[in-house]
């Protein structure tokens, strides 16, 4: 098997070229963290962005920092909080789950469009990706958006790409719009809430001034009782304040325990890398639904004997499931439906991930324009085939 | 005049008769609008220099109906522009004579309201204003706030990604939008997203929030809405040198502290504005900044006395506090009527262009220098907090001359923007106004990688033509070999 590590972009647009003259598949990877995400991608060369590294702009005044694809986004994190600033959007770690090694890079994390826990106050990836230069699927190097925080020239080709998985281009520079890194935070526990109460008392405090960075929800598991979880950040007095008008506003949930920072930054991390199901090797999804649908969810999770977690205020449910010849996939894709929302397969092995669909097919109108996207990026379906949708 | 509009298709104009049959089985009674006077108020938006009164307007009540208009221009080869409230300073919802414009201003209702999700699901036709006002009693509201939200409608800002001051804080259109109901040219209905915080497959709402009509008609919007913080309070800092202005905002943002907005005027807009609005600004300065801060009284108070420290430190010269809801209703009411304020004192055209904040000093010194080049004036008026300019070059719209380099400055200004390392347009879109300067950011390769999504989803180039890109843009069909199978 070929691997090509390209050092420049220009490298790698000749790379994707000549893939596409003759015709043969690529599958591309940054630092093969997220590398059991998707459908395994069979072709016989790789391409990885792993050469492609560097810090290209930093302006800690302007809020904004690139970096070439294969850069480790460990450096981007480290060089951020030298000045006090980080990637809002808190982006996930995928080696609890997969059991990688590696680094996670910068392409990765726009590829795969990977958010955490601050995603329902800062948004996603995809909201802080600014700008991002790409080769298509025709080996041309292209550039779209830039380095401010508004730009509506053209088409936002950045936002379209993100998430896309390879699929439709391989990134080589991503540039984030980034926020100052909090002073402080601190966590605040409700014990013994049922998933229905618990996600009422997180949409209360989601719809509240007092603007909880992230609230997620651990069902009662193994003897440990349910905990109900929001986090507040800012300078000192402001976390005092909002903590004791939370305590009011959900005094009829129950007594709110405060956690300090030692306590608070490892549980949010837990949270985001989705630490609570990674054990073991059963199957793992990903459910994203509107969060007053959550815990009717959760219910049927149960019922599959399920091991789940909230975050994203109840509409972001991580599932274990035990291992079965589809991993639960028809079951979970219509419980995620039903709920009007969506189910990715996170983790299974690769033989399954082939036999069902990883990603929730789209209705057929949507996946119409999904395949027309793909051929004007990548018409002969170069990168990563198959990776999303078979065929596609 | 400047921009050119492509010649109308005689073979179009020969169809009005049946094509108007066609629209009003579509869309029974005063929906198609057909008598010229009638057509005349859809012949420009706030682009005013630039008007074609459209073939025929037509205006329709539901998705279906829009549904099938679109199925009957793809298959006449009749363009279709898409219409909100006409507010687009780019020239987004200009029409040709040879068009059908497709208002949408009549579905303008409230689908569905869930507070405990934070959502809601509108009909495009609605006004950004009208939907804060719909959950304003629980405290909520919709965060992205064009200058325009009187009037402009989420359709409308769906097509442009508009901001406005507030996007400092919580982000423009893209990142408030869940869900999209679109109409494809081909008449097909497709749903995109919904209340949840992200939908399967790649990112059709981001690639269609700001695509300017180019790739469908949207029908329905799932926004999201926020609780309105506890209080917000604004403060004037008015400074005798621009670059103290400008090094107050990057030690604020350097700092950690965001405000919800920070607005950026200079002395003539300044005095414009204050004319109009009364709003108590210092008329003795060159620069002025309006910072808003949210949050409780106890929080506004730190986060001001940080801010307020900072501008001491670049040797601000006023500083007035907002007292009351009533001063602070001065003080927006003085920025957000810039455009209007500026309209009575002479005409002028807006331009919309970003830089990175830390070129700001010598940029305005650019545009001033530009702008007197041609023997013309500017007020500058912008959010600097994201280094989105929106100079306004003044001109006397009697005198076509003037007019011409008027555009031309403003051209000039955009260039500059580019130059370094900004943009064309951050809030307002390409329309036809920037369209002929997209190359000034694009290469040709990277303008084919976009319109080869426009051929891909409008085969036929019906749907708002001859805007965004320009006229001579690279074009290919899209191809139609699908991607190869995959094992």
């Amino acid at each position: 098997m070929t691997l090509h590590t390209p050092s420049t972009a220009a490298e790698l647009a000749a790379i994707v070229a000549d893939a596409r003259a003759t015709r043969s598949p690529l599958a591309i990877s940054g630092g093969g963290t997220r590398a059991g995400l998707g459908r395994p991608v069979q072709a016989a060369a790789s391409l990885s962005t792993t050469k492609l590294t560097g810090i290209t702009l930093y302006e800690p005044a302007e809020l904004v920092i690139a970096a070439r694809a294969g850069t480790p986004l460990a450096q981007v994190v480290e060089t951020l909080a030298q000045r006090g600033q980080r990637l809002p959007f808190e982006p996930m770690d995928h080696r609890g789950l997969f059991g990688t090694a590696g680094e996670p890079t910068v392409g990765g994390v726009a590829a795969a469009n990977v958010s955490g826990p601050a995603r329902i106050n800062l948004g996603a990836a995809r909201d802080s990706m600014i700008g991002l230069k790409f080769v298509n699927g025709r080996g041309e190097d292209i550039k779209t958006g830039g380095r401010v925080m508004k730009n509506v020239t053209g088409l936002d080709l950045t936002k379209t790409l993100a998430g896309s998985h390879g699929t439709l281009a391989v990134f080589h520079e991503v540039c984030f719009k980034v926020s100052p890194l909090a002073e402080r935070e601190a966590t605040l526990v409700i014990e013994g809430l049922s998933d229905a109460l618990a996600i009422e008392a997180l949409s209360a405090a989601l719809g509240s001034p007092f603007e909880p960075t992230a609230a997620a929800h651990l069902p009662a598991f193994d003897g440990a009782r349910a905990r109900t979880l929001l986090r507040i950040e800012g300078f000192g007095p402001m976390i005092t304040y909002r903590t004791g008008e939370l305590a009011k506003l959900l005094k009829r949930f129950g007594a709110l325990e405060t956690l300090g920072e030692a306590e608070s930054g490892p549980l949010w991390q837990a949270v985001r890398d989705a630490a609570f199901v990674a054990a073991g090797t059963d199957p793992v999804w990903r459910i994203s639904v509107a969060p007053s649908k959550g815990a009717a969810v959760g219910t049927k999770l149960a019922a599959l004997g399920g091991r789940y977690f909230y975050d994203w205020g109840g509409g972001l449910i991580w599932a274990a499931v035990p291992a079965s010849g589809d991993a639960s996939a028809a079951a979970i894709h219509a419980l995620a439906k039903a709920a009007g929302g969506h189910a990715t397969l996170v983790r299974a092995p690769d033989a399954v991930r082939l036999s069902v669909d990883v990603f929730d097919p789209p209705a057929a109108p949507l996946m119409t324009l999904q395949r027309k996207l793909k051929a004007s990026f990548d018409p002969d379906g170069i990168l990563n085939p198959g990776h999303m949708y078979a065929g596609l | 005049m400047t921009i050119a509009f492509p010649e109308p298709q005689a073979a179009v104009l020969a169809k009005r008769d049946a094509i108007i049959a066609g629209l009003q089985a579509i869309v029974p009674g005063e929906g198609v609008i057909t008598a010229l006077d009638e057509r005349r108020a859809f012949e420009t938006d706030a682009l005013t220099s630039y008007r074609r009164v459209p073939m025929v307007v037509v205006l329709p009540e539901t998705t279906e109906q829009v549904s099938a208009i679109l199925k009957l221009c793809n298959r006449e080869g009749v363009p279709v522009v898409a219409r909100g409230a006409g507010t687009s300073l780019a020239g987004g919802a200009i029409p040709q004579e040879d068009a059908v414009v497709l208002g949408i201003a009549k579905m303008n209702r409230v689908l569905e309201t869930n507070f405990a999700d934070r959502t809601m699901r509108v009909q495009s036709g609605i006004t950004n204003l009208a939907i804060s006002g719909e959950v304003a009693h629980e405290g909520f509201f919709y965060a992205p706030d064009p200058s325009s939200q009187l009037a402009c409608t989420i359709a409308g800002n769906v097509a442009m990604n508009s901001g406005g001051a507030h996007c400092l804080k919580y982000g423009v259109t893209a990142n408030n939008i869940l869900g999209l109901k679109l109409v494809t040219i081909e008449g097909e209905i497709v749903e995109i997203g919904g209340a949840a915080l992200d939908s399967p497959g790649y990112d059709l709402i981001g690639l269609m929030v700001g695509s300017e009509g180019q790739l469908g008609v949207v029908t329905e919007v799932t926004v999201r809405i926020l609780r309105q913080a506890e209080g917000a309070r604004p403060v004037l800092f008015g400074f005798d040198e621009i670059g103290q202005a400008g090094r107050t905002v990057a030690d604020i943002i350097g700092a950690g502290i965001i405000p919800v907005a920070i607005e950026y005027m200079d002395r003539e807009a300044i005095a414009i504005c204050e004319a109009f609005a009364h709003a108590g600004y210092p008329l003795d300065v060159e620069a002025m900044l309006i910072i808003e801060v949210e949050g409780s009284e106890a929080e506004m108070e730190a986060m001001l006395a940080r801010i307020v420290e900072i501008a001491r430190a670049h040797q601000v010269k006023v500083i007035k506090e907002s007292k009351s809801a009533i001063e602070t209703a001065a003080i927006w009411k003085g920025r957000k009527s810039a455009f209007g304020a500026t309209g009575r004192v002479a005409d002028y055209i807006c331009m919309d262009g970003t830089i990175p904040t830390g070129r700001l000093p010598e940029v305005l010194a650019g545009i001033d220098r530009i702008v007197k080049g041609y023997g013309l004036r500017v007020a500058n008026v912008f959010h600097a907090g994201d280094g989105n300019l929106h100079p306004l070059v003044m001109f006397n719209v009697n005198d076509p001359a003037e007019q011409v380099k008027a555009e031309h400055a403003g051209e000039d200004i955009l260039r500059l923007c580019v130059e370094v390392g900004g943009c064309l347009t951050g809030e307002h879109g390409v329309g036809i106004e920037k369209r002929d300067l997209m190359r000034e950011q694009f290469s040709d390769t990277d303008l084919l990688q976009q319109t080869r999504i426009k051929s891909a989803l409008d085969p036929q180039w019906l749907l708002n033509p001859a805007k965004v890109f320009p006229l001579d843009a690279p074009k290919e069909a899209a191809s139609s070999t699908p991607a190869k199978a995959a094992a």
